[in-house]
């Protein structure tokens, strides 16, 4: 396996498809980024597919190459965590749709020119089967899914769309469906990108002026959603920003104005505006029980898999109210449920956050499915 | 079950492990750190699943590998569909339900039999202490005082049985405890501290 090209970290590889989509369109070929740590063992047992959220990437427990950052989980993956590449074989793929190396609107159509807005759009289930796609590639049946957020709602569709090769599924802060609140701070967003003047109807990848301020406001208005009003009062409160009184003008005279704006601004240096559009609208348009008749218990009919639900008392954006609903599900469908709401005060955020009983928890229950 | 398994177990689980059919589905409703679950499991191949409404208590039996479901009795029964379980178990909680009569009849509807045990309050130390001090009782089996207890509606063997009757719901097994000694059925509303019933519709 060591001269195995397909493993390792910084791997992409391009599938010839075609890969049928949600929306009736077709993409072919697919590419997909991804890294894998650990070993496949003999009989391919010991694979964990871990999921990204709506902004993340492959580098789950790799330096990101544009900011130089860890990995974006490296608490829950590395030696000695829940997600041990000494016991695991660990793949985390790029979602399609995205921009870090998969098919994405930034990628080259058949044309040569990027996608741009002519990039089907795709949900959720279709990143899922591009991931299926690569698993195939990498000569992984059976896997044990695991993912926070949107990576959840994968994890979930994982579940119900290939029931014979999930053994054990965890699903983080996340939801069955996205709510009308969750649809409109998502409108927000697209909007922001969309009235920005450089957006130019998605086709700025040439001028090497992208819609910037847009793509920032979309991430500002979205990462107040992460967190609780209790963690950003604790944080920042009304404290004034290298000033000791306000300005009386529109300068970020109060610290959380400042910080956002950092966080929108570091944002656009690692994060494609179309792309933004397309995994919000795909997250938009997931409603798992729709896909299945009306009643979410029948997507996990005939499901052998064990399932872990985990969501945070903070968590306003995917409450505990949305877990508990799939678990209802899960109980009506006979499958092998766990759930715990944890207590944190970081809101939606916590999952990516240092929280030692998401580790005990998640390490108790992989453990327990023989991983 | 091998006495080993039994080690350790609260005197009232270790009768329900005792008589648990083994390679059976139980659910254990308020299952604590899931002890008893894990014992089913273990020891009798039971494929059991546990309902707990104490975050720290689910993290440790999910850690356990146990299949746990933050929940609340009152509320989250009604989710499970009928006949899901051979046994449903509800050990030291019945008194603490908000709706102790709806409870029983989740319980049935969900499994074929149900296991329920229970602080006596007919129990003859209970009585005295309200009799004589004129206090709310405070024993092993009811350890917390008035104003802090979880315990909002307390019963007596008596009672149980009254109810029993009342809905025509069918005694298959009944154990009386003190401390973590059987004591025979005679005057048990008197004698007993705790008591375990099998029932089922």
């Amino acid at each position: 396996m060591e001269h195995d090209e397909r493993f390792g970290h910084a791997r992409s590889v391009t599938l010839p498809g075609p890969l049928a989509l949600d929306g009736g369109q077709v993409l072919t070929p697919v590419t997909i980024a991804y890294e894998t740590y650990g070993t496949l063992n003999a009989d391919a047992s010991n694979a964990i597919l871990i999921c990204h959220a709506l902004t993340g990437d492959q580098h789950v427990a790799s330096v990101h190459p544009v900011t130089g950052k860890p990995g974006w989980w490296v608490r829950m993956v590395g030696e000695g965590k829940p997600i041990d590449p000494a016991r695991h074989f660990i793949v985390c793929s790029n979602v399609i749709g995205s921009c870090m190396g998969s098919s994405g609107p930034a990628t080259a159509a058949a044309d040569g020119n990027p996608y741009a807005m002519r990039f089907p759009v795709i949900t959720i289930r279709d990143m899922v089967r591009a991931q299926a796609m690569l698993l195939d590639h990498l000569g992984v049946r059976t896997l044990t899914a695991v993912g926070g957020s949107m990576g959840g709602m994968q994890v979930l569709e994982w579940a119900a769309t290939y029931p014979d090769r999930v053994k054990s599924a965890v699903i983080i802060a996340s939801a069955a469906r996205h709510s009308a609140q969750n649809i409109a701070f998502h409108e927000v967003g697209r909007q922001a990108i969309m009235a920005d003047p450089k957006w130019r109807g998605g086709d700025y990848y040439e001028s090497n002026d992208p819609p910037a301020a847009g793509l920032a406001v979309a991430r500002m208005a979205a990462h107040i959603t992460y967190l609780s009003e209790a963690g950003l009062t604790e944080k920042f409160g009304r404290q004034l920003q290298a000033r000791d009184a306000v300005g009386f003008g529109f300068d970020a005279d109060f610290q959380v104005e400042s910080y956002l704006r950092h966080q929108g601004l570091s944002f656009v240096d690692r994060f494609d505006a179309n792309s933004y559009l397309y995994i919000t609208r795909a997250m938009d348009y997931f409603d798992l029980a729709e896909e299945h008749g009306g009643m979410l218990a029948n997507a996990f009919r005939g499901s052998k898999a064990r399932f872990c639900l985990v969501s945070f008392d903070t968590d306003w954006l995917y409450p505990t109210r949305e877990s508990r609903s799939i678990v209802q599900a899960l109980n009506a469908a006979g499958a092998a449920a766990s759930f715990v709401e944890l207590s944190s005060p970081y809101g939606h955020d916590a999952f990516l956050l240092e929280a030692p009983e998401l580790n005990r928890v998640v390490d108790g229950f992989l453990r327990a499915g023989g991983l | 079950m091998n006495d080993q398994a039994l080690l350790g177990l609260r005197p009232d689980l270790r009768i329900i492990a005792d008589h648990v059919a083994a390679g059976s589905r139980a659910l254990d409703i308020g299952c604590g750190d899931g002890a008893l679950m894990a014992a089913l499991r273990d020891h009798a191949g039971v494929d059991a699943r546990g309902i707990e409404i104490d975050a720290t208590n689910v993290a440790s039996a999910v850690a356990r590998g146990l299949s746990v479901v933050q929940g609340d009795a009152d509320v989250d029964l009604v989710g499970y569909p009928s006949g899901a379980f051979d046994y449903a178990i509800l050990s030291q909680t019945l008194q603490t339900t908000r709706a102790p009569d709806k409870v029983l009849d989740e319980l049935l509807r969900i499994g074929a039999k149900a296991f329920v045990s229970f602080p006596n309050f007919a129990y003859w130390r209970v009585r005295a202490s309200l009799l004589w001090g004129g206090r709310m009782p405070v024993t092993r089996t009811l350890p917390v005082a008035w104003y802090a207890t979880p315990n909002i509606h307390h019963l007596t063997i008596d009672d149980f049985r009254a109810f029993l009757k009342e809905r025509g719901i069918v005694t298959e097994g009944a154990w009386f405890l003190n401390g973590d000694r059987l004591t025979s059925e005679w005057a048990a509303n008197f004698r007993a501290e705790h008591a375990v019933f099998l029932i089922r519709r």
